[in-house]
């Protein structure tokens, strides 16, 4: 177990280290100067003032001591949560501004990828080998899976907000309300939520049945299933075991496109100017906020890789095999 | 971190029976792969919708000549029957057929050589791990899981700031270098699995090389397997590329079909002045792509595997 869960955290950690190391090259190798923008921002002062205030930035942002410096500074502040100033957000610090926008786009991500992990399933479980339901929720398996994250929400948003007036489509929530904690802010923040949740958990739910469709036939064909129709056992026996047995690859699955799934989320959010972390990319990129785009990787990083680890753990829990192996047996 | 499987389609993985039956599938009856695949549903209609988006690629310039950036006087004109006018007009006049051609190129381009590049890549990297095992197994699986969950998106950015002018191919290349992880771990898994089989211990004893033995022992012993992977990131990389566009880090000149769509969000199509004809075709050209790409990856899968085939 130790040795199990050692070797996880060691390429967790390594790939923290690579990541964050490429992240805090991102705003020193960018083109033009950041500091300078923000300094540009600050319209109508004095040169001296603006001088007064780009050396204070450049103290302030440690670009001005040596590389290998501001690299350990880098790690310094890191350690202590401090991820600098944003430009877009005015000087208000980055963790600030991300701590405010992660709540949303967790309460998207979160639903959208458990429920559509085990409708999915679900679905994918019931259509093997069922002629009517195969011929039905395959191709629009397929249809779902193939559709790109952002096309599908335009489309919905289109249908069912443009057209039909069913939910808003922009924002998280009216632009006529404050945040509190009203039933009437409650409410609309859920209908806010019912159209970017959707996109994401429809293309998430085709995917997830077609693979399940899939491994469940690979299943049902494997010695195990065909010794135990042999021996006469009931059809919905030999297919529970088919489902545990598929399962294991679907967990898989479910680490190996938590980064897609997330990037899905990011696109789904721009769509909506839904305002999570992707809306804050968005936002980011456009007016070449660098320290906040640092910090956001920064966050999607550890938040993926936490994910990887959960699963991990759920992987384990789901697989015996795993923990005999870990107690130096064979499975 | 955009990685193919991405499509969420946990791509099924392929048959550790499709291996293991092959009698070396190499050398299988040409003749019985047509049997089937014309015999296979799933087949012939993804091919048939692959061909015509193809041939509307290839031909579509042909057909409505029209410049796709240039612009008209006349604004967001609903599509007609008029010859030329099929798709209508954009909120500038631009016709959103002649730009629904372009980007259509654009698509297969990225993901024939992106995907291209990442299979090769996921071929190199697995082959070589599941063959050597041991302490490069080692390194290329820790290499393999950083890749898997890098932000793609960080390292394109700083590679974005010294490019200030990048094209298709550019676009397609990095795809191909970052979608290839999970492919890599799939091949290993495979090799590894065919490794330990007479016919290759044999082949050691003749005492051919390393390289010499995967490529002519292992490779053709699961080539119905590669082509399907490289199917799937095929696939993958005009997914990838929609959604690089679409946040503006795609190509900076050229039309593709995920800028459109960036265009008609940016510009109020869809949800201020309702020209579903702008962001419609788009979408739909992708999905018909990538879907048709999946479901001949199904057919092709129960092809080569009969175990599979419906009864």
């Amino acid at each position: 177990m130790r040795r199990y869960f050692g070797r996880k955290l060691l390429t967790y950690s390594i790939t923290f280290f690579v990541a964050a190391t490429i992240d805090w090259l991102i705003p020193r190798f960018m083109p033009g100067d950041p500091v300078a923008s923000l300094v540009a921002r600050t319209n109508g002062i004095s040169p001296e003032a603006a001088q007064a205030l780009s050396d204070y930035y450049y103290n302030l942002f440690g670009l001005n001591q040596p590389l290998p410096a501001q690299y350990l500074n880098f790690w310094g502040s890191l350690l202590h949560g401090n991820l600098g100033l944003s430009v877009y957000g005015h000087g208000t610090p980055v963790t600030d501004m991300i701590m405010r926008a992660v709540p949303y786009t967790l309460a998207l991500l979160v639903p959208a990828i458990l429920l559509s992990w085990w409708a999915g399933n679900s679905f994918g479980a019931l259509a093997a080998r069922r002629r009517w339901l195969d011929s039905t929720v395959l191709p629009l398996g397929y249809i779902l899976t193939a559709t790109p994250y952002m096309w599908l929400a335009i489309v919905l948003s289109f249908v069912l907000g443009y057209t039909l007036r069913w939910f808003p489509f922009s924002g998280g929530y009216g632009f006529n309300l404050e945040p509190s904690l009203t039933w009437l802010y409650f409410t609309d923040l859920v209908a806010h939520w019912v159209l970017p949740f959707l996109s994401l958990f429809l293309v998430g739910f085709g995917g997830w049945a077609i693979g399940m469709r899939n491994m469940i036939i690979y299943e049902l064909e494997s010695d195990y299933s065909r010794y135990l129709e042999v021996l006469g056992a009931p059809q919905s026996l030999v297919r529970k075991y088919a489902f545990r047995n598929a399962m294991l690859p679907q967990i898989t699955g479910l680490a190996l496109s938590l980064g897609v799934i997330v990037a899905g989320a990011l696109v789904t959010e721009i769509v909506f100017s839904y305002p999570g972390v992707g809306s804050l990319v968005f936002e980011a990129i456009k007016s070449e906020d660098y320290f906040l785009l640092q910090g956001i990787f920064l966050f999607i990083i550890a938040g993926v890789l936490i994910a990887n680890f959960l699963v991990d753990i759920a992987y384990v829990i789901v697989d015996p095999r795993t923990r005999v192996a870990m107690r130096g047996g064979t499975a | 971190m955009t990685a193919a499987p991405g499509t969420a389609t946990a791509p099924s993985p392929p048959s550790q029976d499709a291996a293991e039956d092959a009698t070396p599938p190499a050398k299988r009856a040409r003749g019985e792969f047509l049997f089937f695949a014309l015999r296979s549903k799933k087949f012939l209609i993804a091919s048939a919708i692959l061909l015509f988006l193809a041939f509307l690629a290839i031909f579509g310039p042909m057909i409505d000549p029209t410049d796709p950036i240039a612009q008209d006087g006349l604004p967001q004109r609903h599509p007609t029957l008029d010859p030329g006018n099929w798709f209508g007009q954009t909120y500038f006049g631009e016709d959103v057929f002649a730009q629904f051609v372009s980007g259509l190129q654009a698509t297969f381009f990225v993901g024939f050589l992106g995907g291209g590049l990442a299979a090769a890549i996921g071929m190199a990297v697995g082959f070589t791990a599941g063959y050597r095992g041991g302490w490069t197994d080692e390194v290329l699986n820790m290499i393999t899981n950083v890749f898997l969950v890098i932000p793609t998106l960080a390292v394109l950015l700083v590679i974005t700031s010294y490019l200030q002018a990048r094209g298709v191919l550019f676009e397609a290349i990095f795809i191909g270098m970052t979608s290839w992880p999970w492919a890599a771990r799939a091949i290993r898994a495979q090799t590894f699995s065919l490794r330990s089989r007479d016919f290759i211990d044999l082949a050691k004893l003749s005492g051919r090389g390393s390289w010499k033995i995967i490529v002519t022992e292992i490779a053709p012993n699961m080539s119905s397997y590669l082509f399907l992977t490289f199917i799937l990131l095929f696939g993958g990389a005009i997914l990838i590329a929609a959604s690089l566009d679409f946040i503006g880090l795609g190509p900076t000149g050229g039309l593709s079909l995920g800028l459109m769509m960036f265009n008609s969000v940016t510009y109020g199509a869809a949800l201020q002045l309702g020209i579903w004809w702008w962001f419609i075709p788009p979408g739909i050209g992708i999905m018909a792509v990538v879907g048709a790409l999946y479901v001949m990856n199904v057919g092709l899968d129960e092809i080569f595997n009969p175990k599979l085939r419906e009864t």
